[in-house]
């Protein structure tokens, strides 16, 4: 070590540790507030479908609700039932929100705006959010409450599920790509036909299947049944309060925001414009991939508003028998029209 | 450099939970450590540049596997306590058997030299890393070269479902079933009938 | 890329193709029709075995595909004509248990059919991973139909018996084969045989574990205790299944990886077969004398029988491997017999399995009984029944290879067998009448007078067989 250097150490070292760690710290940043105003988002429609007004008291037209909610949870005690796994009890929101968060570390919001850009980005975001289970079957379990664990099998199965089928229609946007990389995903939807060159069109049963799905996964409304207030008060998330539960519902959010964006790097084009000439390409793409999940988001908040809840079998077969067997004729069907029309990435 | 840490980290913790696994007490927490020492085996694959296998790996074994076996634990509640009794009693023979099979290894590796032709065989069908990505490299392997094995351990998973169907479903005659394309395909003539109810007469004539 | 678009030459496949796409489209139509569509699904797959058993037949030469994991040359396709008709015989014989109303089961033909599908895979392997995945393909769905029926404690413990041993066997083999190719760097019986020229204790020790494997699927003696109680417990068909084409199947892996992966070594493995060979035939000569349920007895016979056609592959030779052939095809025969006779062994309260419900035979049921007899004399080597023939073959082969030991514990051992085999045809002929058994089905009766009559006349005629069996041992060499 005679040669220490430590200019060089700074550059080779530190600075690129440095690097990853603002990135990550941006993005955590920006990803946060946007939950925030995502949530009051959701309120609002709600609210707006039921001809109600929604949080309007802190602040400007309700604008700082999602802050005060933050402040009280923050300030409460954590509570933890007597009979409870305490670890275990206390790991599960941390799981889940870690692991929410952790799918953001490949997504690329503009052209090469992403902390990690590796090669299999979409298999990445697939085995995260699919370990998103974990929280959630841990909590049931280390609540010791026959509510919390019910809505912990029930989404435990209900994930398992909808993953099958959100791998298929994964597997079916790789084929006509060629690549597992998110940033080639969107650039192969990059034609001179814009938003109609993009994969919904060509494949849109499988955006609707994955839409579904995408609900299904993130237990969001009217597939809720692992939090149905009126069977299960609020499965596996019963016996939670304060910061604990404000975790659960931070990675809820988080994990919804995730799947907007998924579908918009699949389906919707990514950064790109929908009109493929100035002065629409003049926008940076960071906007126009916001607008986009954000209009996913919308479609999200309004299926929750008007859709009722499926029963827990309906559930199950428009998992196993609907959406199973039609993406996966999707994805012969699609191998095959690349295959002999030699469409097909060389 | 960086490498050498993470390779260090996720190895030692892979080590430590895989221990863990089975000196947990708590049988859910058993299994929990066999999920983090998935996840530390999928991070030594990614240091190795086998990204595919690593997320696969997250995929098949943490996201799918993993979760069943967990529900299995969670359910019967099994008490390991219990279940390792008996295991002082098996431990001297346990622990003999181990250790002639371990001194026979030693014997048979300790002559063991990798002939100089082996590495090359064993290389031979893989492309060369600099030219495809890993994934490309096992689709263009498992689907031209070793189709054949693909195709026949897709035969006997099919055998596997069958026989756990054929083995555990029974046909409960008494539960109701929904049957949505009937439900599906009722009208509203089939379906609904509008009468005139007289005041005083009732509904006892006309409507069965 | 272009590679991707080439089809692999699939002619050398196509039995094997046609048996699992069939047994899929059959699995759709059973799932569709539900239960009641068993008797089609059982004509179906009968008519498929034989259809692939007639492709078979169809090809010539020696034919490989898939970078040579795979050869369909005439050792394979003996053997593999061989399987099918075990397998389509089963079937039949299993008519009249599946046409219970509780048991209307259209999975147990499928299952049957997977298992030979897995069974011609094993037959046509040429390296370790095929090896591997047929005999997989082929035990699992064993596991499956030995508990087919699951509300009978018996049936689920003979399933459960052997998935577990079953399981702990494969783990050996797996084990095994992964040593034999950290030792030669290959998987391919042709390169094994290349790099193991000279030996060497980790080789030795990969072939033991890998024999052992081999051993558990033949049910040879070290690794036979799951055989009395599985033929005992499992439903009558499913055990007839068991005694004949898996024991076709599993033996003829043993051959063709003795002969084409190891012929370095051949002296360390002869004495492995050597060894399991006696000890068969010992245990399966003493141990059947005090059996009481035939199937037992037939689970031991066929521990016994196995060690004889052993004998063969420790010859080691073109006229070995030749007489193993005959004696498993003899073999599958006398057993199809036999178990057609003790399927048919049912009272009106249900089916018996005792040897003493055989007692008077010859007086209720003279033509039974006949044929019954004439198995039982040629499973004993009785000349000139067919089954004196193939203990003839093999004995001569180990004489010829100098092996005089073992054919003569063989003779002697087979003298020991002939005790039991003699006691029942004594108790069918001399004893007093028990209650008569219900007539017998005409299916029954079919495999019954066929495997009878083929007994009876082998020796009329037996140039087909032999010559096949000596032009499929010579393709091995």
């Amino acid at each position: 070590m005679s040669d220490f250097n430590l200019v060089d150490f700074f550059w080779t070292w530190v600075w690129p540790l440095a690097l990853i760690i603002i990135h990550s710290a941006a993005i955590l940043v920006i990803l946060m507030t946007v939950i925030a105003y995502v949530l009051y988002a959701d309120r609002k429609i709600w609210a707006a479908v039921q001809i109600r007004r929604g949080p309007n008291v802190v602040g400007p037209w309700g604008l700082l609700q999602s802050f005060a909610d933050l402040l009280k949870f923050a300030l409460k005690e954590p509570v933890i039932p007597s009979g409870a796994n305490k670890g275990v009890y206390l790991l599960a929101p941390l799981v889940s929100c870690v692991l929410a968060l952790a799918a953001w570390a490949v997504i690329p919001v503009a052209e090469g705006w992403a902390v990690a850009d590796i090669n299999v980005g979409v298999l990445y975001i697939f085995a995260i959010s699919s370990l998103g289970v974990y929280g959630i079957i841990m909590a049931g379990w280390a609540s010791n409450s026959k509510y919390a664990f019910l809505g912990a099998l029930r989404s435990a199965a209900q994930m398992v599920s909808y993953e099958v089928s959100i791998g298929f229609v994964i597997i079916t946007v790789l084929l006509c790509v060629g690549s597992l990389n998110l940033g080639d995903i969107v650039a192969a939807q990059d034609t001179q036909f814009g938003l109609l060159g993009w994969y919904w069109l060509p494949l849109l049963p499988m955006f609707v299947v994955f839409f579904v799905s995408a609900l299904a996964e993130t237990n969001r409304p009217p597939f809720d049944l692992v939090e149905a207030e009126s069977e299960l008060v609020a499965g596996f998330m019963v016996e939670y309060g304060s910061t604990p539960y404000m975790l659960f519902m931070l990675s809820e959010y988080v994990a919804i925001m995730t799947m907007c964006s998924m579908g918009t790097i699949l389906f919707l084009g990514g950064w790109l414009s929908p009109i493929p000439f100035p002065p629409f390409t003049w926008v940076p793409g960071v906007i126009w991939f916001s607008l986009k999940a954000l209009a996913l988001f919308f479609m999200f908040a309004m299926v929750k508003a008007f859709v009722p809840r499926y029963r827990y079998d309906q559930l199950m077969r428009l998992g196993w028998k609907v959406f199973l067997p039609l993406s996966l004729a999707m994805v012969v069907i699609v191998a095959g029209i690349l295959q002999y029309t030699g469409w097909a990435v060389k | 450099m960086i490498a050498a840490v993470f390779f260090y980290l996720f190895a030692s913790i892979c080590v430590a939970s895989a221990f863990m696994v089975i000196a947990a007490r708590n049988p859910v927490h058993s299994v929990l450590f066999l999920i983090l020492t998935f996840v530390n085996a999928a991070g030594l694959f990614v240091l190795m540049g086998a990204e595919f296998l690593a997320m696969i790996l997250v995929v098949v074994y943490v996201g799918a596997v993993a979760v069943l076996f967990l529900f299995v634990v969670m359910m019967l509640d099994v008490d390991f306590v219990e279940l390792r009794q008996g295991v002082l009693n098996y431990l001297p023979i346990g622990a003999l058997v181990g250790l002639v099979v371990l001194v026979e290894l030693l014997l048979v590796l300790g002559g063991w030299a990798i002939g100089e032709n082996v590495t090359a065989a064993i290389t031979a069908p893989i492309p060369p890393a600099a030219d495809v990505s890993n994934t490309a490299a096992l689709g263009a392997l498992l689907y031209t070269r070793y189709v054949y094995f693909f195709q026949a351990a897709g035969v006997v998973l099919l055998v596997a479902m069958i026989g756990a169907i054929v083995l555990t479903l029974r046909h409960k005659p008494y539960v109701r079933r929904q049957s949505i394309a009937e439900q599906n395909a009722r009208s509203k003539a089939s379906q609904l009938s509008v009468k005139q109810v007289r005041s005083g007469e009732g509904l006892s004539q006309g409507l069965q | 890329m272009n590679q991707a678009l080439q089809f692999p030459a699939l002619q050398a496949l196509y039995p094997e193709i046609l048996l699992v796409v069939g047994a899929m489209a059959l699995l759709m139509l059973g799932v569709f029709r539900g239960d009641r569509s068993t008797g089609a699904v059982n004509g179906f797959a009968v008519l498929l075995l034989v259809a692939a058993g007639i492709l078979v037949c169809l090809q010539d030469g020696t034919a490989s595909a898939f970078h040579g994991s795979f050869v369909s040359d005439p050792f394979a396709r003996f053997l593999k004509v061989v399987a099918l008709i075990g397998s389509a015989v089963t079937i039949v014989l299993a008519t009249e248990f599946l046409s219970a109303p509780h048991r209307q089961r259209y999975e147990f033909a499928i299952l049957i059919m997977l298992a030979t599908a897995g069974m011609m895979v094993l037959i046509s392997a040429t390296d370790l991973i095929a090896l591997y995945l047929g005999l997989e393909l082929m035990s699992l769905s064993l596991y499956v139909i030995a508990a087919l029926d699951r509300d009978s404690l018996r049936s689920t413990e003979a399933g459960l018996k052997y998935f577990v041993l079953g399981a702990l066997s494969s783990g050996m083999l797996l084990y095994g084969s992964s040593l034999v190719y950290g030792f030669t760097g290959t998987v391919e019986f042709a390169g094994i045989a290349k790099a193991a020229q000279n030996g060497g204790l980790g080789l030795t020790f990969g072939l033991v574990f890998l024999f052992a494997g081999l051993c558990f699927k033949v049910s040879a003696v070290p690794f036979h205790m799951w055989t009395p109680d599985v033929y005992e417990g499992a439903p009558t068909p499913v055990t007839a299944f068991f005694a004949s084409a898996p024991k076709v199947a599993a033996m003829s892996v043993f051959v063709r990886a003795s002969m084409t992966a190891f012929p370095g070594i051949a002296e360390q493995w002869q004495q492995i077969i050597v060894f399991v060979s006696i000890a068969s035939m010992v245990l399966g000569g003493f141990a059947g004398i005090g059996q009481t349920n035939i199937k037992r007895l037939m689970a031991y016979s066929s521990i016994g029988n196995m060690g004889y056609a052993l004998i063969g592959l420790a010859a080691g030779s073109p006229d070995g491997v030749q007489s193993v052939l005959i004696y498993v095809s003899l073999y599958v025969a006398m057993t199809l017999g036999m178990f057609a006779c003790i399927i048919a062994m049912r009272r009106a309260d249900g089916p018996v399995e005792k040897i003493a419900d055989l007692a008077g035979l010859a007086r209720t049921k003279p033509a039974m009984a006949f044929f019954l007899a004439m198995l039982l004399f040629s499973l004993a080597g009785v000349p000139p029944l067919a089954g004196f023939f193939g203990k003839f073959y093999v004995f001569l082969a180990a004489m010829k290879a100098g092996l005089y030991t073992l054919a003569i514990l063989g003779v002697l051992a087979s003298v020991v067998a002939a005790y039991y085999y003699l006691a029942i045809v004594k108790i069918m002929y001399f004893d007093e009448p028990a209650t008569p058994f219900e007539p017998m089905r005409g299916e029954l009766k079919t495999v019954l007078a066929v495997s009878g009559l083929f007994v009876l006349l082998f020796f009329v005629y037996p140039a087909p067989l032999v010559e096949a069996a000596a032009a499929a041992a010579k393709s091995l060499f």
